[in-house]
């Protein structure tokens, strides 16, 4: 028999993609677009069997930019979306992610890493796409993206992502790679009550005068409501807070600024990270997702022989925890990025140290994740060092 | 640096309950008048045709939902005063399924060219046909990618001149009617600008259909595409659109092959099958409540 929620807390073993579908319905995600793709497809499979329940609707689009544009068609009619995909459907996804950042429609995006390019290897786990994820869609826009490195943080990250995305009204993408989604896990699932869910505001007061983007205080402009008496045109054109596209550079300035600020002025609202034994850490690793787990095992090793390693592990992956990383990296001796990648996360670090401290990387891309004992061996050497 | 011109606010109607005559400006956004159509090209006709026939429908305006793609045709929505979402090239029919999913009380119709419909969005099209989601997809036919300056589309006639085919197109084109039909849409229709009644009437059946709705409108494009092919005048050109149909009123079965430039108008199909959200919904509540009496 499929778990519902109808009888938490409880305990359940889980698949990662399952946790994701059962948080996507904790979350209140009502709608699930989506196409069938390893390593994703399960979090598909368990909607169409949960979504029925809680009078949701799933649907299996033609392709991956279908099922994108379902999902903001869905959420600009007010209802929470979410899509899942890996690599070669994410690469699909990227017009209409860029058009639900331009037109500030909310709604999640899975994308369970894969090893690629192109079709790569279906099976088997990756962090490629830690670029992608950032800089998929064209031109400048912000991002939030969410890295889970267990699968009971995948059924939270997935309700923050719901929350964060409704909050400021952008997609937000989970990524993880396909060991966590496929990995059985236990579980704990909240009562529902106890589960922080955040929805969208709402336009109210008239509609005569109404101005669909002009934002509040916060920078995010309250969403119209189709039926509410808002008719209000949305556009992926650069658009004035009337809604409608403009050219005229001070006005493009403005408005792309505040799409930009929307996110860097709620960094502190919205980073997330997690620290072990960094008090004192002269070998800092930085590691995310399944590898970020090696990383303890092998942080919690090198403490055993003395040596003073720590890892810092980031859960937003974008926009990245800046702040802690520069802290941490300015008393450290050497900053170790492992990724299951040829070297996309150490850029940023790299860019952040500024070359104060050393950084070195710790890289897979053949399949297989790191294990602990390979991010050891590296630790160890550099304490010899 | 001077002041930043606050923008333009929109002058709204207050009222959702326009004449009972129909007229135009009660559907409008007149604020973004003048227009940016070409002098002479027919999507303005085919956007007063829907217009009245939403009129004719008492359909309300925040009741409305116009969902369009890119190019002329995609620029139309932003002129009519209902929810409009001018989304990517060739997916006004996937955003439409997701808003039509999400709400299933908004009429939703989606107003789309050639080249968003048939060639960047074809994959849509067909599985929107097959899927019977009560949708209504109008399809402005120009045979021409107007907005990027005249290149050809999948509805090019043969030997026709574009600035992709500078000695003649030679690719044969689709007939967007029959590729509809075949796909399984239960309502489809044609009809040319010239006869604006005739095309009111068939949008207007095309809506009140339940189930997925296909109107192609045949359209003209003077400014670029007639001028580089001598097809005269804006005047010139529905005329010889309008000599060049084939009515048809019995609603039966198209079995004819496609000729180029000459289009059978009216109701070209219909067949009444389950539309797919109340299918959807009563096959779960069967199947749920099945499962909860065990």
């Amino acid at each position: 028999m499929s778990a519902t929620l109808q009888h938490s807390p409880q305990r359940q073993s889980l698949q990662g993609n399952h946790a994701c579908a059962l948080g996507a319905i904790a979350a209140g995600c009502r709608l699930f677009a989506g196409y069938p793709i390893t390593p994703s497809s399960e979090i598909a499979e368990r909607m169409a069997r949960e979504l029925p329940r809680v009078d949701g609707v799933f649907v299996q689009m033609e392709d991956e930019i279908a099922s994108m544009a379902a999902c903001l068609g869905g959420s600009l009619g007010g209802v929470k979306c979410m899509t899942a995909t890996s690599g070669p459907g994410f690469s699909l996804k990227q017009e209409n992610i860029g058009y639900g950042i331009q037109a500030e429609i909310p709604c999640v995006v899975i994308n369970v890493m894969r090893g690629g390019p192109s079709t790569g290897m279906p099976t088997r786990p990756a962090q490629g796409d830690v670029m992608q994820a950032r800089w998929g869609t064209h031109g400048d826009h912000p991002i939030i993206v969410l890295t889970p490195a267990s699968v009971q943080e995948i059924f939270e990250q997935t309700i923050q992502a719901f929350n964060f995305s409704e909050t400021y009204r952008i997609p937000v993408i989970v990524l993880y790679d396909e060991a966590i989604g496929h990995l059985v896990d236990t579980v704990d699932l909240p009562n529902p009550e106890d589960i922080e869910i955040k929805n969208r505001k709402w336009a109210t007061g008239p509609a005569e005068d109404y101005l669909p983007y002009a934002p509040d205080a916060d920078g995010i402009p309250p969403m119209p409501l189709p039926g509410d008496g808002y008719r209000t045109h949305t556009t992926g054109l650069t658009h004035l807070e009337t809604g409608f596209p403009t050219q005229v550079p001070a006005d493009v300035d403005r408005v792309t600024r505040r799409l930009l600020d929307k996110i860097e002025n709620h960094r502190d609202a919205i980073e997330q990270y997690e620290l072990s034994c960094c008090d004192d850490a002269e070998i800092l690793i930085v590691a995310f997702g399944i590898t970020a787990r090696a990383g303890e095992r092998a942080v919690n090793i090198a403490r055993e022989k003395g040596i003073k390693a720590g890892l810092l592990r980031p859960v937003t992956l974008w926009p990245f925890p800046e702040r802690i990383l520069q802290q941490l990296a300015a008393r450290a001796k050497h900053v170790l990025v492992a990724e299951m990648n040829a070297g996309q996360l150490i850029l940023e670090i790299e860019r952040l140290c500024a070359g104060a401290t050393p950084v070195s990387g710790i890289n897979r891309f053949d399949g297989e994740t790191i294990k602990p004992l390979e991010i050891l061996a590296k630790i160890e050497e550099l304490n010899h060092e | 640096m001077s002041e930043v011109a606050l923008p333009l606010k929109l002058r709204r109607k207050t009222t959702d309950q326009p004449a009972d005559e129909f007229e135009i400006r009660d559907y409008l956004r007149l604020d973004l008048f003048p227009h940016f159509l070409c002098p002479g090209c027919g999507h303005g006709i085919a956007l007063r045709a829907l217009l009245w026939a939403i009129h004719d429908l008492d359909i309300k305006k925040d009741q409305l939902a116009i969902v369009s793609g890119i190019g002329c045709a995609g620029r139309l929505s932003a002129y009519i005063d209902a929810h409009t979402f001018h989304t990517t090239h060739g997916r006004p029919l996937p955003f439409a399924a997701g808003l039509k999913l999400a709400r299933p009380d908004l009429h939703v119709i989606v107003i789309t060219g050639d080249g968003d419909c048939l060639a960047i969005g074809g994959n849509h099209l067909i599985h929107a046909a097959r899927r019977n989601l009560d949708i209504t997809c109008i399809m402005m036919n120009n045979e021409v990618y107007g907005m990027t300056g005249g290149q050809v589309s999948p509805t090019t006639s043969l030997d026709r001149f574009t600035t992709t085919t500078p000695t003649g197109n030679q690719e044969p084109s689709f007939d967007a009617c029959a590729l509809a039909t075949g796909a399984g849409a239960s309502f489809v229709g044609r009809e040319v600008t010239l006869q604006t009644t005739a095309l009111k009437n068939l949008i207007q059946e095309g809506i009140a259909h339940k189930g997925f709705s296909f109107v192609e409108v045949i359209s003209d494009c003077t400014e670029i595409y007639g001028r580089k092919n001598d097809l005269g005048s804006s005047p010139e050109m529905v005329l010889s659109q309008k000599r060049s149909i084939l009515p048809r009123f019995d609603g039966t079965a198209v079995d004819k092959p496609f000729r180029p430039g000459s289009w059978e108008t009216g109701v070209l199909s219909r067949e009444d099958r389950p539309e797919y959200y109340a299918a959807y919904r009563a096959h779960c509540r069967k199947v749920l409540g099945r499962a909860n009496s065990k």
